[in-house]
Parts: C-alpha cells; structure tokens; sequence
C-alpha cells in the first residue's frame, strides 16, 4: 500500500493523506488493545506469582495430612479443611447437579413455553444473587430450625449457588444436538423420554460435564455462603450433620489471626485452593477437547 | 403391538396382502398451513412407491403422516385415517411409538447416534424397546443381520466396536437404513435418502431400494425424477398439498393422465 500511495506522489493530496491518518489510528488502537490484553492477565499473574512466593515456604506434605496445631506450636495442616472443602463439594453437586441438569433439559426441550422462560429468567436472577444473600437463606431454613450449624447446610448452599450455572450450560448444551437426531429417536420407536435421556442428553454429555466442572471450580472457593452454614470446625470431623471445616473458612481465620505462621498456613491454603480450581477448570478444558477431537475421529 | 393387527378393513376393493398402507381422505396441517390436502391412495405392498412433487408440495409431510411422525412438531394436526394392515393407526389406542418398530423411517441427512458404535447404533431401535431385554444372542443375530440387508457389511465387519461418526456419509446412511432394518419392519419410509450423498453412494442405496421390495413395502420420497424412475414400480405425484396423479412408474414418465403430471416431467415447472 505504501508504495502504492507514493507511486502516486501523494502525501499532499487529501486521498493520501486520509489514508496515513487511518494507518497511524489503527496502528495506535492494535498497540492499546494490546496493552489492555496484557493487563488483563496481569492481575492472575501476579495474584499466581505472589501467592506461589507466600505460600509454597509452608506447604508441605504435612499441611494436607496432619491437623491445626495450637497456636504457638510450629508445623500443623489443613487436612481437614481440605476433606471438609472436598464434601462440601460433593455435597453440593449431590443437591445442585439433578436439580440443574434437570431444569436445563427441561428449559431445551420446552423452549418458547411461559413457564420455560420464566425458569430461565428466574434461574438468571438467582445466577446473580449476591452469595452472601445464599448464605443467609440457607441459615434461615437449613441451620436455624435445626438449632445447629451442618455441611449438609453449607453443601445445600453451595448447590443452590450450582443450579443457575449447570441449567444454562445444559441447556446450550442440549440445544446443540440436531434436531434429526431426535427426530431418528423417535422414528425409531424411543419413547419421547428415552429419546431425551439416552440419546439427546448423552450426546450432550460432554459439553454438560465441562459445564459442571466449571460450576464446582465455581463454587469451590466461595466463603460468604459457609459463613454461617458450614461455619468452620477446628477439627476432625466427617458428620454431615455437625459443623465442618472448609479452605476457605480456614483461610478466612487464619488470615484476620494475629500469629505469623497462621498468616504462613492461610497464604498455603490459599496456594492448595487455587491449586484445586486449577485441576478442575484444567479438566474441564481436557474434557472439552476430547468432546471436540471425538466429533471428528 | 395394536398396530401389526390385521383386523378386516371396512371400505376396500383390493385384497389386503396387496395394500401395505391407505391413505384415507388425509388431510395435514402446521398451524394454518394447509399441507396435505383430502389424500386418498394406497401404497401397494412389496413394491417401491416413489412421490415427486416440486418443493413444498407435502410430499414430506405425507411421507410422515404414514408412522406418525408428523404429530411431533409443534401446531401439526392430522385429519383423515391411515391404515396399516387394515387398522386406523390414528384410532385411539394406537401406540405411535410402536407404530413406529413397524413403519421404519430414514430421513434426508445420516443421523447416526454419534454416541454410539457401528453395533450399538444397529440395535439401537430393539434396544429402545420398553421392558424387553435383549438377549445377547438376539443382539448378535440382529446386528449379523441388518447390515447385510443394508449392503454394509463388507465395508464394517471388522469395525463394529468404532464409533458411527467414523465412516462415510455414504455408509452412514446404509448404517441408518440398517438401524432401521432391524426391528423387521413391514413398511420402509424414505424422505430423499440419497439427497445429502455422493453419485456412488446414491447408487448403493438405489440398489439396496430394489432389493428391498422383496420383504418389504417401501415409500421414497424423491426431488429427483430420474432417481424415481430408476427405483420405483409406481409413483406419486404431488402438487400444492394435492394428489394429482398415482400411476406406474412407466406409465407416468411416458403417457401421464394430467397435464400438470406432464408439466413438471417435462421440467416446465418446479
């Protein structure tokens, strides 16, 4: 282009010149776009690098299999932080997974009914409700009743936080699978329920599972909604039914906590539940990839 | 099971062996689009019956009043009676979805289970059958079975286990015509089967259409005149809705009876 523009001696006429004019903005916006995408990946980066430099000085073996130890004694983990965090978890696919695969099939297969949309819109507002605000209805009618903090509570809080998230990926997800194919179902002689069970949700399967293991990763690091259901538990403690330990929690105390090597262990926790998300979201991008790679061998 | 009875037909001329399926003033709409309009003709049985008609004429929706699969879009409606044997498949108390087993149907693009493996997707149809377990041996009988029907064998004997998005277009839809074949269904229903494949693998399904007519009563649905002139013993001719002309195959290509037959053969129109 350049010597195109020469050829025709002209940088002075007005053709030209609004032509240098488009290069040097377009140039300026490529160098601005990039900056900004630079920065944006800055923050994770740094929050990765600072908490790697903090935390892996006390991460050890020990800290995933041994206990809290008083404060004053040195060493000590978070081992029941970690199978606290891991139930709470289970839990909470256990309420939210049904629930929100459920709704997602529905909302695909019923798309354009009154009640579907107002599924949709519901499942968008509670998408958007703030998790302290979860945390305080599940208090209200899973902890208060009972007269005591519980998983079972925190994991129904945290399921409840699932639903929103697995209904909309199920729900793209089931919209995907071609019309034909459950079309050749039910040609077949499926009945309409086996035709969306066995061959609609299946196909989908794979989309549905990163959108699962995204929505754990999701809710795996949320503190506000435990704050007051799960509560945090100083010790040993697998009864679904009593008060359990959580990373976050964990972290969350140990963090305000005035001693230095609590303030050592809550940077470690931190470093193990970033760890843990990274898993995750790194299997779900595995799992998408297979999904993709399978369409085509 | 209600719709494999043979129950003695009320108004017919014909024997019943000969007729495999009766329209019976068949109407068919999508909300307010009238489709299928005041059809009555009957598809003889162990032959190839093909309907042509330019697009939109419902020579589609016709084609899926016959197994009831019109009824699954939203806003369709169905008046008028379709017999299978003899009995109204649209009376109540007819199961579609057994309906179904009997009246198989292949459509326009392959639609494999992707899913599934070549094997699983031909006993994919048996499978579906509500509170029967197949049996291992019946498994195998089947899946020895339909692909031959459906002349691939030879080309996935020895790939069974592999999964069905893994072959050609071509053998896709022979494996769908298989899935198919395996319920033994008296009636084949083909909505322009060849439509998404390739010159040679036209030809195949063409061939394996001419065998099939020896254990079965088959229905094409065809854009292309030259393609129901090859395969089939009578044809169908549809405009706007309407049936216009049903005559053999020979006869419609060489001497049609109405001018608007003539028309569209001779490629004036559509």
């Amino acid at each position: 282009m350049t010597s195109a523009a020469s050829d025709h001696g002209a940088f002075s006429s007005p053709r030209a010149r609004g032509l240098l004019r488009r290069r040097v903005v377009s140039v300026i916006m490529i160098v601005l776009t990039c900056v900004a995408a630079a920065l944006a990946v800055v923050p994770l980066v740094v929050i990765l690098a600072y908490l790697f430099k903090q935390g892996a000085s006390a991460l050890s073996f020990g800290f995933f299999t041994h206990m809290p130890k008083p404060v004053g004694e040195v060493g000590g983990g978070m081992a029941n932080a970690i199978l606290g965090t891991l139930i709470l978890i289970g839990l909470a696919a256990a309420f939210g997974l049904p629930i929100g695969i459920g709704a997602g099939l529905y909302l695909a297969e019923h798309r354009g009914t009154r009640l579907a949309n107002l599924v949709r819109f519901l499942a968008d507002v509670l998408n958007g409700l703030p998790s302290i605000v979860m945390g305080i209805f599940a208090w209200q009618f899973l902890v208060k009743p009972f007269g005591h903090f519980s998983a079972l509570a925190g994991g129904a809080a945290l399921g409840a936080m699932m639903i929103p998230l697995v209904s909309r990926t199920t729900e793209e997800m089931v919209r995907t699978v071609p019309q034909a194919l459950r079309e050749a179902a039910l040609a077949l002689g499926y009945p309409r329920w086996r035709t969306s069970l066995q061959i609609v949700l299946r196909t989908a399967l794979g989309g549905i599972v990163t959108g699962v293991l995204v929505a754990v990763a999701r809710v795996a690091g949320e503190t506000a909604p435990l704050l007051f259901t799960a509560f945090g538990n100083s010790f040993w403690s697998t009864n679904l039914r009593q008060p359990i330990a959580a990373l976050p929690l964990q972290i969350f105390t140990y963090a305000i906590s005035p001693y230095d090597d609590w303030h050592a262990q809550a940077w470690a926790g931190a470093l193990v539940l970033i760890g843990l998300v990274l898993v995750i979201s790194v299997t779900a991008r595995f799992v998408t990839r297979a999904r993709h790679g399978g369409g085509h061998g | 099971m209600a719709a494999a009875e043979t129950v003695p037909m009320p108004d017919t001329s014909a024997p019943d062996a000969m007729v495999a399926m009766r329209c019976l003033a068949l109407n068919a709409w999508f909300g307010t689009t009238h489709a299928v309009r005041d059809v009555t003709l009957d598809f003889p049985a162990h032959e190839v019956t093909a309907i042509i008609g330019p697009s939109g004429c419902g020579k589609s929706t016709l084609l899926r009043c016959l197994n009831r699969m019109h009824e699954t879009v939203p806003l369709a409606r169905v008046e008028g009676r379709v017999l299978f044997h003899g009995q109204d498949i649209y009376a109540d108390g007819v199961d579609p979805i057994a309906l179904r087993r009997h009246v198989g149907m292949v459509f326009q693009r392959p639609t494999p289970f992707p899913t599934m493996s070549i094997r699983d997707n031909v006993a994919a149809g048996l499978r579906a059958q509500p509170g029967v377990k197949l049996s291992a041996a019946a498994q195998d009988e089947v899946v020895g079975r339909a692909p031959r029907e459906a002349a691939l064998w030879d080309e996935v004997e020895g790939r069974l286990k592999e999964s069905a998005t893994g072959i050609s277009g071509g053998q896709q839809q022979r494996l769908c015509i298989a899935r198919a074949l395996a319920t033994s269904p008296h009636v084949l229903l083909l909505d322009e089967p060849t439509a998404a494949l390739d010159p040679i693998s036209t030809q195949k399904v063409e061939e394996l259409v001419y065998e099939l007519r020896k254990v079965m009563s088959v229905i094409i649905v065809t854009h292309n005149m030259q393609q129901a002139a090859r395969v089939s013993d009578r044809t169908v001719f549809m405009l706007m809705g309407e049936m216009i002309e049903m005559a053999p195959t020979r006869k419609i290509f060489t001497t049609p009876t109405d001018p608007r037959t003539e028309s569209y053969i001779t490629g004036r129109f559509g």
